[in-house]
């Protein structure tokens, strides 16, 4: 389970440890470089923003006319369709369809839906092991922990942190960290399980309604070995992954990959249609509270997102304070956005996680005003009660000195006074937080007014 | 509906285009003017390792023999000869559909790969690919670019995750002269 | 041209230079400034903490202190953008024309008085910090992340100043980490995120660094005099209307 603390403490927790924020905001600043590079070299990039946008925006609003034709066409395909309504229902299908093929040797690839269901954990639950096949999810499988990026799962690790886990779970040599030797270690070791898996988990990065197939994407060809040695293959999916036509498909392809890592493409599109003879392909269709948020008017366009992440490599939030502090699935931007739509109590602090810098709308592929949801979900957190007693007397106390004129400036010269005559009250770090690492700001003898009353009136 | 109006770049060479894409992907790729002069090629890769080759102008391919393998038997393959059908200037991807590689794990599986593509069938991005690529007609296909790889471990690019390790296109071209 | 002046809060408060410099510098441009005496706040620290829902007496005062000006000239980037996108009113008429009337300096400076020299002189070395709402809310100039033709109302400006040497930090666009009650709520990342900006600077060896904004300067400020650097704040206002 994720940490119940909130954003603002795991990242003093993530802060104390300074030249490591420092390596990590370089190492995701890095990749937004990447992105920015490839991008240049495409000078119909914004348009293709825009489309991408607006195929999104067209499918979301006929989403269930998609949904149907892709069921069908899927079906027609040799696909067992299969509707979840939410995480426990995906959870369920997955270990029945598991259950029925008595299969123990699972392999999946990246599949951030099966995050937000905790799927491994349900499995073990019922003693059934998945090994995670991408090498980032694997590292942090056999370190028990969450992958912190949903692109780059072991973003948040160097590699003698990936050497002491494969030492000890992949007796590779102790203090070997050359990343070739220990990536050609889990190549070896994950070789046999894919040589051996029964049954093959996928993610789904778009599914086609014209052809009722889908699309998966990566580098390392994981997917694909997995998918092609099992005799079952389970895809699973989110009810917003689907696109209306394959000519999409030339859209997206070139809108992901720049987006997410810098590279024109990934190393495999696979494009899956029908199973191979003898196999079995299952699709779950999965909800999970994402009708709802198109339900709401001011949200439903986070729907539109293909997971690609340029928003966490450009946000200098989530640069400083690792995708851990966001105690979810998915973190980052795109995380404030979308998980208050879950539960807005134990989220109602990742849309302050935020200075509204508006880099995260910049760089998504898809036009997801981000920073305007941003805004939009404190609103919405403050009506709803969930912004702290304290900061609500405090802004009350606010709007009613702002409201009335005479009121705001005795309330500043006080300010001023109190800053100027009694700074050892206002330098106490303990109550008050700027002062922890920031000089107060001088305090003039005359406002503004007072001199414009004096020089110009 | 929005209607896909992107304008696809001309006047420029689409081979030299693609040929530089395919080495930034981390691939290796080598002009060849005829299919003939690449059978002296396939030839001399040798039968100590075991390779399999699906193209049918390059030697004898045993279609239902291949078709039949699964992961285990294939599990020690060193090289596979693909056929590729369409080749993207933009990204040096390839499209392989499935009577192709006969096998789905062929281009996975192997410890190298070779791809061979026909220079006229190069073109200028994603948009041009997909409307000449009927991508149900088989049951899978595969934009292929590059060798497997990752930067999983701290943003180090590795070349050779768990698909192949290395991808060598032969491009068949008939404008291609080799110098004297 | 009559121009109403608004100056935030905290400059009206704390940095009361900048406003003076603000409208000594449309005089000189030949404006006829105006200060509406009863002004207090835009409104944005209630709204951006999720309590819009309180702004309404803050924002009936602002309408009534500058329903009837066709100008409404501001040196701060965030002010402007907060009041273009969220002033609303009972006098719902009154409020759209302010929100169609606001602008903030150096964008008024460039697309409306259109002024191409400027008698400034200010020889010294300059840091440009890009505040995030003036640039990727008011487009005040390019941002690094589009596919964009290069521009910057700011540095046309700035250019104009006898003897400014301007310098960008490597990363010109990334946010200093103010965010309004941000700098406090999550103090940590706040601080770290100014840090990083003043040591960009720093390694560029400038006298000084300069913004449309005075809450991003307040931020950077407090951490100079934190390090003890010389290293002096300057609104943009300011270096325009040094003679």
């Amino acid at each position: 389970m994720h940490d119940t603390k909130d954003h603002a403490e795991l990242s003093v927790e993530f802060n104390k440890n300074e030249s490591r924020v420092d390596w990590h905001d370089e190492t995701l600043w890095f990749v937004r470089k990447k992105r920015d590079i490839a991008v240049s070299l495409v000078p119909e990039w914004e348009q293709l923003r825009e489309l991408g946008s607006q195929i999104k925006n067209h499918t979301l609003s006929n989403l269930d006319q998609y949904l149907e034709e892709f069921e069908k066409r899927a079906i027609a395909n040799g696909i067992t369709v299969h509707w979840a309504a939410d995480a426990e229902e995906h959870n369920a299908k997955m270990l029945a369809i598991m259950q029925s093929n008595n299969v123990s040797r699972i392999v999946k690839s990246k599949s951030m839906l099966t995050e937000e269901c905790n799927l491994n954990e349900h499995l073990l639950k019922s003693g059934i092991e998945v090994i995670d096949t991408d090498l980032g999810e694997r590292i942090v499988q056999l370190r028990k922990e969450h992958p912190s990026h949903i692109v780059l799962p072991a973003i948040h690790l160097k590699k003698e942190d990936v050497s002491d886990t494969f030492f000890e779970h992949l007796q590779t040599e102790q203090h070997n960290y050359d990343p070739q030797y220990l990536t050609e270690a889990a190549r070896i070791n994950l070789r046999s399980h894919f040589i051996q898996s029964e049954l093959a988990i996928t993610g789904v990065n778009f599914a086609v309604a014209e052809t009722g197939g889908f699309v998966v994407c990566t580098n390392e060809g994981n997917a694909d070995m997995g998918a092609h040695a099992a005799k079952v293959h389970v895809a699973v999916m989110g009810i917003e992954k689907i696109i209306p036509k394959a000519e999409h498909l030339g859209v997206f392809l070139r809108l992901l990959t720049r987006s997410a890592t810098g590279q024109p493409i990934t190393t495999y599109s696979s494009h899956f249609h029908r199973p191979r003879p003898g196999q079995q392909m299952h699709i779950i269709i999965v909800d999970n509270g994402r009708t709802k948020q198109l339900g709401r008017p001011d949200f439903r366009s986070s729907l539109k997102c293909i997971r690609c992440a340029a928003c966490f490599n450009t946000c200098p939030v989530y640069r400083r304070s690792g995708g851990h502090s966001y105690h979810s699935a998915i973190a980052g931007p795109i995380g404030s956005i979308l998980n208050p739509n879950l539960d807005m109590k134990a989220n109602a602090d990742l849309p302050f996680a935020s200075t509204l810098c508006g880099s995260c709308s910049n760089v998504c592929p898809v036009k997801i005003d981000i920073h305007q949801q941003l805004w939009k979900w404190r609103q919405v957190l403050a009506e709803e009660g969930y912004v702290s007693g304290s900061k609500k007397a405090g802004m009350k106390g606010m709007a009613y000195i702002l409201s009335h004129p005479t009121v705001y400036r005795v309330a500043g010269k006080m300010a001023r006074w109190v800053l100027t005559y009694f700074s050892s009250i206002v330098k106490i770090k303990s109550l008050n937080p700027w002062y922890r690492q920031r000089e107060m700001p001088a305090a003039p003898e005359n406002s503004f007014r007072q001199w414009y009353l004096k020089n110009k009136q | 509906m929005p209607v896909i109006d992107i304008v696809s770049r001309k006047n420029f060479s689409l081979t030299d285009e693609f040929m530089l894409a395919v080495v930034r992907v981390g691939a290796q790729v080598v002009q060849v003017e005829s299919m003939e002069a690449l059978m002296l090629i396939h030839q001399l890769a040798g039968s100590k390792q075991y390779i399999i080759n699906t193209l049918p102008a390059l030697g004898e391919v045993d279609v239902s023999g291949i078709k039949g393998k699964d992961a285990q038997d294939l599990q020690g393959v060193y090289q596979v000869w693909i056929q590729g059908a369409i080749g993207v200037a933009e990204n040096g991807a390839i499209w392989l559909g499935e009577s192709s590689m006969i096998n789905r794990l062929l281009p996975f599986i192997c410890e190298h790969l070779i791809i061979v593509l026909d220079a006229g069938n190069i073109v200028v991005d994603m948009h041009q690919a997909y409307s000449k690529t009927e991508i149900d007609k088989e049951g899978y296909g595969v934009f292929l670019a590059g060798p497997s790889k990752t930067a999983d471990i701290e943003q180090s690019l590795v070349i050779g995750a768990h698909g192949a390790r290395s991808l060598v296109v032969y491009l068949i071209d008939k404008e291609y002269k080799k110098a004297e | 041209m009559k121009v109403g002046l608004f100056i935030p809060c905290y400059v009206d408060q704390f940095y009361p230079q900048v406003a003076i410099a603000t409208l000594e510098l449309l005089e000189r441009l030949g404006c006829e400034v105006v200060f509406p005496l009863n002004q207090t706040c835009c409104g944005q620290p209630m709204a951006n903490s999720g309590f819009s829902s309180m702004a309404a007496g803050c924002n009936k005062n602002f309408v009534d202190n500058f329903k009837n000006l066709d100008y409404i000239v501001c040196p701060s980037g965030s002010c402007v953008l907060h009041i273009k996108e969220h002033l609303h009113d009972g006098n719902e008429i009154a409020a759209h024309h302010i929100r169609k009337s606001v602008y903030e300096l150096t964008e008024f400076i460039v697309d409306v008085l259109k002024t191409e020299t400027l008698p400034s002189k200010f020889p010294h070395r300059v840091g440009l910090h890009v505040s995030c709402h003036g640039q990727r809310g008011l487009h005040l100039s390019s941002m690094s992340e589009l596919v964009e033709s290069p521009f910057s109302k700011t540095n046309k400006l700035l250019s104009m100043v006898e003897g400014l040497e301007m310098v960008q930090p490597a990363r010109w666009d990334e946010c200093c980490g103010f965010g309004g009650t941000f700098c406090v709520f999550e103090e940590a990342v706040s601080v770290k995120m100014g840090k990083d900006r003043v040591k960009e600077h720093l390694a560029n060896k400038v006298d000084y660094i300069t913004s449309n904004d005075v809450s991003c300067l307040m931020h950077l400020e407090g951490i100079l005099k934190r390090q003890k650097s010389k290293v002096q704040i300057k609104h943009v206002a300011e270096i325009l209307n040094a003679v």
